[in-house]
């Protein structure tokens, strides 16, 4: 099962580290990650492998968004099928 | 992967343009509590709700934090009480709603639909039963909806129960007029009443649906309306494909929803319901999409064409996007629960007869409309007999949730804060049709053929 992280907020240092360092302690592989700065705005979007998840996917969204907290951005974790179903047929 | 356009579309359209997934209605049969003991009924009634509704909130919150899409009211409704209720040896129908009620506080969903009667040709026992608690009914329980079906087109217009309901509506204001006739907005009239609406307040579970099913009502008037504001100057028949897209898309997230919530909870997935419904808040607006289309404020000249336009192309775009719709399906145009119509009544562009002829061409009829406490009861009766009459002569669902507001008079509003939003009361005109309703009877069904 795949779900797709998307990250905004002001640009600083160590977005990227702290969001994969919680990835990693829930054994979330990274698939693919695009990100850019358009005026010092932040977005970065990841595509990640949940199927060996060691928590559940509420309880792994709960830390997402206290990290994104921490951070000053908004961190949202959904489920790839939303995506899917909207845009492709 | 997606691409980032199509990533921020749907994150934006979640956050910026109110996108959400408007209901999850489990609908449960309760034909197998009919019992000759009304405490016996009452209990099976009790038990078979929590039974199997008791995982329907937690189920649904689940979803919207997996999906990431709001998901704003989980509901039930149940086979009509008329026809539950009727083998028991009981005169007060207010318990059975009060039932409803608490299986309902029990479960935790904010209403419950199928306090219900289909009257179109007659009343049976049962149904005269229901009709006559439906005041105390409403007015004594929190989220108990009840609905009534006075009119089809095979079957034409009960007159009689048309002069009923004038007089029931009255009552419901009478008793909570300490609460702005609050039990009216949870009473709806209907002409050829469909079988499976997930919306309240008029949903209820059919006597030709299974035992437990899940429909799913989508909404997102604030996402087409944004689409439309891009589109300057763009003809009509761009217009028709930017709903029609945008239709699409928010369907699939119904689509989505409703297979995902079945599967979870074990129970069959009846139908999408593509209707856009409008809340009160910002952005949330069926008139404010009528507005993007040109026209100076909803109620103009040219808004039922405009409605027209955007109704057909929502159940187009709508249709292709899930493999089943049933329901309303079309546009809403609550008057006190869409911030635009409200404006619109408030200036005087908005009229309780445009809104009749905007009916013509979208689901469902007037609806949330407040009128002068002292509006007679014949008066609104023929409110609702004009409405039936436009459903039963074009073969639609028509409605009436009116409210006539104790202590009220034109120009007046009343708050009611929440999904129920603020009305204006709308002048209504003041010649009589008390002769006319009094003559009771029916009116016979139209011919289906010679249409002009």
């Amino acid at each position: 099962m795949k779900a797709v992280i998307t990250v905004i907020g002001s640009d600083r240092i160590g977005i990227i580290a702290s969001i994969t360092g919680v990835l990693a302690k829930a054994n979330v592989n990274i698939l693919d990650i695009s990100q850019t700065i358009m005026q010092s705005i932040f977005s970065m979007i990841m595509l990640v492998d949940i199927s060996n998840i060691n928590c559940e996917f509420t309880e792994l969204s709960d830390i997402l968004k206290q990290t994104g907290e921490e951070l000053g951005v908004e961190i949202r974790f959904q489920r790839e099928d939303i995506f899917t179903s909207m845009h492709r047929i | 992967m997606f691409n980032r356009n199509e990533i921020f579309e749907t994150i934006n359209m979640i956050s910026q343009e109110n996108l959400d997934i408007r209901t999850i209605t489990m609908g449960i049969s309760l034909r197998d509590c009919a019992s000759d003991s009304s405490k016996i009924t009452r209990q099976k009634i009790y038990d078979k709700i929590v039974r199997n509704a008791q995982n329907l909130v937690k189920t649904g919150e689940d979803i919207e934090r997996d999906f990431g899409i709001p998901i704003i009211n989980k509901r039930i409704s149940v086979t009509p009480i008329a026809l539950v209720g009727e083998s028991s040896d009981e005169d007060n129908y207010a318990k059975f709603a009060k039932v409803l009620d608490d299986a309902a506080k029990a479960v935790g969903v904010n209403f419950i639909g199928g306090f219900s009667a289909l009257v179109h040709k007659g009343y049976t026992k049962g149904d005269q039963l229901l009709v006559r608690a439906i005041p105390e009914a409403l007015s004594e329980t929190e989220r108990v909806c009840a609905s009534v079906n006075l009119a089809t087109t095979k079957a034409g217009i009960n007159m009689d129960a048309v002069k009923e309901m004038g007089l029931v509506i009255k009552e419901c204001a009478e008793r909570t007029k300490d609460r702005g006739a609050v039990a009216c907005s949870k009473l709806v009239v209907f002409s050829n009443v469909p079988e499976d609406n997930p919306f309240m307040a008029g949903a209820f579970h059919g006597v030709g649906e299974p035992e437990c099913v899940i429909n799913v009502g989508v909404s997102g008037p604030g996402v087409v309306a944004h689409a439309l504001k891009e589109l300057h100057g763009a003809d009509f028949g761009m217009v028709s494909e930017t709903i029609k897209k945008t239709a699409f898309k928010i369907t699939r997230m119904g689509q989505l929803v409703a297979q995902e919530a079945s599967s979870r909870l074990n129970v069959p997935f009846g139908i999408v319901d593509l209707s856009l419904a409008p809340t009160p808040a910002v952005g949330d607006s069926v008139a404010h999409i009528l507005e993007a289309m040109g026209l100076e404020k909803c109620g103009a000249h040219g808004t039922t064409a405009a409605l027209a336009l955007l109704n057909d192309a929502v159940k187009k775009g709508g249709v292709m996007a899930s493999s089943y719709v049933g329901g309303l399906s079309g546009a809403f145009i609550p008057v006190s629960e869409d911030a635009g119509m409200i404006e619109a009544a408030m200036c005087g562009a908005l009229s309780i007869e445009k809104l009749e002829a905007m009916t013509c061409v979208c689901s469902v009829g007037l609806d949330m409309i407040a009128v002068p406490g002292d509006t007679p009861a014949s008066t609104i009766s023929a409110i609702i007999a004009d409405e039936a009459a436009i459903g039963m002569v074009n073969s639609k669902t028509t409605a009436v949730r009116i409210i006539p507001v104790p202590g009220m008079k034109e120009g007046d509003v009343v708050e009611y804060g929440g999904l129920f939003g603020r009305a204006p009361i709308m002048k209504v005109n003041p010649f009589s049709a008390e002769v006319f309703i009094n003559r009771g009877g029916r009116i016979p069904a139209p011919l289906q053929s010679l249409k002009n």
